[in-house]
């Protein structure tokens, strides 16, 4: 288990605006080394805002994120290029280069950022790409392989330069249930192999509760819950048992306006 | 705030252009600024290269058969347009004088180039607009690679060298095309066309046109560059960047080369 007191990620009561509208709302959050944490939440709530901003393609309007003591917040470009370079994004779509095989998918950072020669880069490939089982996949096409096999290789990508944290965008999205097993497996080990800190986005709540050491529920841009998942599991907050229950009726529900919706239709305002 | 008036709209209409011509200036001095990493970056020059001379053949080589059918055609039907008015004064032998000055100077540099923003402007568009909405710039980002010095510098550079490199091809097979109809349609032998056309034209209506041809490829590089990365809203939006490309560029073109034909008059050169 994660060094309590040896945080990693820590974010200091976060607001990201965009225009009038606030998406984040004063966060804050602490994530262990080591730790696998997953947050929740429904559409909207902000969750790809927060992963925005942790993977440094958002800025925060106020309040600090450090990475390892460091504020990413007030980095110039190049510093955070840096910080980019220390840390791995596994995209909902697996984001691969249509253009480029999957060996070369995942050497581009290599090429990129590194002195190494070409045998070293093609040694690190088949070891990263050995890690989520595509050893024999290098010489294909994006294209030509399927969703599950996209989603590993986009990780054995953002495993190229050795990150010290993994950010994972609805990792489950659009995968049958084998593929979804597989590649929470994949999460855990990595996890427990490499030691590298886990923080996965998504609303599957079996994969949810098998990935994750705790779990935070987001809402209207601010966290409501945070726990480990069998605290979450038997929470008797409503909020929280709507969601992790998938129930159509409870506090998400109840917040849609049914008297708008009346006068939408019938063209009153 | 709403634009309902003639006069705001037209002040609107300005804001939105006069931005837009901005934001591809403010383009073209990135690529400028980061065009000398291809000669000194330590670490990626080899990827950059072979990404050069990738688009080099994708927007140059693939394109001569087009580039030539249409600026050979272009020759002959001037040589059959013109041929005759000139033969009603007497003036039938200056036909390959004014040819080759229209399209040295003008035609062949305008003509090649609009012919490039249908072969690569638009698929330049179309490419870098699927990759936006895959969210594969977001993963170039992601992994501390610019997508301007990735994928913008090599094809604004690669237009750039084309467009020089077609516009001369195109002089040529303009010529060659106003040869052929003379010969059928006047009786100009080919020797005599040629003989006169090497001494009407001077290296300055040469080097004007190519001059003309490097900015034209510019445009045709930078536009759909920007076009397609700002692409939102799935595959509508990458059809609405391809359109824009051809529409925006062939406008640009002949605007830029009206603003060139008129300093150059004014300098009488």
């Amino acid at each position: 288990m994660p060094d309590p007191t040896d945080n990693i990620i820590e974010c200091d009561d976060v607001t990201v605006r965009f225009g009038e509208q606030t998406v984040l709302d004063r966060l804050t959050l602490n994530v262990r080394r080591g730790e696998r944490l997953v947050i929740l939440g429904g559409s909207g709530a902000g969750k790809s805002t927060l992963l925005n901003l942790l993977a440094a393609e958002t800025r925060a309007t106020s309040g600090q994120v450090r990475i390892d003591g460091q504020d990413i917040c007030g980095m110039s470009e190049t510093q955070l290029d840096d910080y980019r370079k220390s840390i791995g994004v596994l995209f909902q779509s697996g984001a691969l280069f249509q253009s480029m095989t999957i060996g070369d998918n995942v050497a581009l950072p290599l090429r990129e950022h590194t002195d190494l020669d070409e045998e070293t880069i093609q040694i690190i490939i088949k070891m990263k790409l050995e890690l989520v089982g595509l050893r024999e996949h290098a010489h294909k096409l994006p294209s030509q392989i399927s969703g599950g096999m996209k989603k590993r290789a986009g990780l054995a990508r953002a495993l190229a330069l050795d990150p010290k944290i993994i950010f994972y965008d609805e990792p489950s999205a659009g995968l049958d249930p084998v593929s979804v097993t597989e590649v929470d497996q994949l999460m855990i080990g990595l996890n427990e192999t490499l030691g590298v800190t886990t923080v996965v986005i998504t609303h599957e709540m079996v994969s949810a509760f098998r990935v994750a050491h705790r779990l935070v529920l987001m809402d209207q841009g601010q966290f409501v819950a945070d726990g480990p998942p069998d605290e979450m599991k038997n929470s008797s907050d409503p909020l929280v048992y709507q969601f992790v229950n998938g129930l159509a009726e409870g506090p998400l529900a109840d917040r849609r306006d049914r008297d708008a919706y009346t006068a939408d239709l019938l063209g009153a305002y | 705030m709403s634009v309902t008036t003639p006069v705001e709209k037209l002040g609107s209409a300005g804001l939105k252009t006069t931005g837009f011509i901005g934001a591809i200036g403010l383009l073209l001095r990135d690529v400028a600024a980061l065009s000398p990493r291809m000669v000194t970056a330590t670490r990626g020059r080899r990827l950059a290269w072979d990404n050069l001379w990738f688009q080099m053949y994708r927007v140059g080589v693939r394109s001569i058969g087009v580039v030539g059918l249409v600026t050979f055609c272009i020759g002959a039907i001037l040589a059959l347009q013109i041929g005759p008015i000139l033969e009603d004064y007497g003036a039938a032998a200056q036909l390959p004088t004014i040819i080759g000055i229209a399209m040295f100077r003008e035609l062949g540099p305008l003509i090649g180039a609009i012919v490039l923003t249908g072969f690569a402007g638009a698929s330049i568009a179309a490419e870098l607009g699927t990759m936006a909405v895959a969210e594969e710039l977001k993963a170039l980002r992601s992994h501390a690679i610019s997508p301007i010095r990735f994928l913008v510098v090599p094809r604004v550079l690669a237009t750039t060298i084309m467009t020089v490199c077609l516009a001369t091809f195109s002089d040529a097979m303009g010529v060659v095309g106003g040869a052929f109809t003379s010969n059928l349609a006047l009786g100009i032998t080919p020797t005599q066309y040629l003989r006169q056309t090497f001494e009407a034209v001077g290296h300055f209506d040469l080097l004007t046109g190519l001059f003309k041809a490097g900015v034209f490829g510019a445009i045709i590089g930078a536009l759909p560059c920007y076009l397609g990365m700002n692409v939102r809203g799935g595959a509508s939006g990458v059809g609405a960047a391809t359109t824009k490309t051809v529409v925006y560029s062939i406008v640009a073109l002949v605007c830029v080369d009206l603003l060139f034909t008129f300093v150059f008059y004014m300098l009488e050169l």
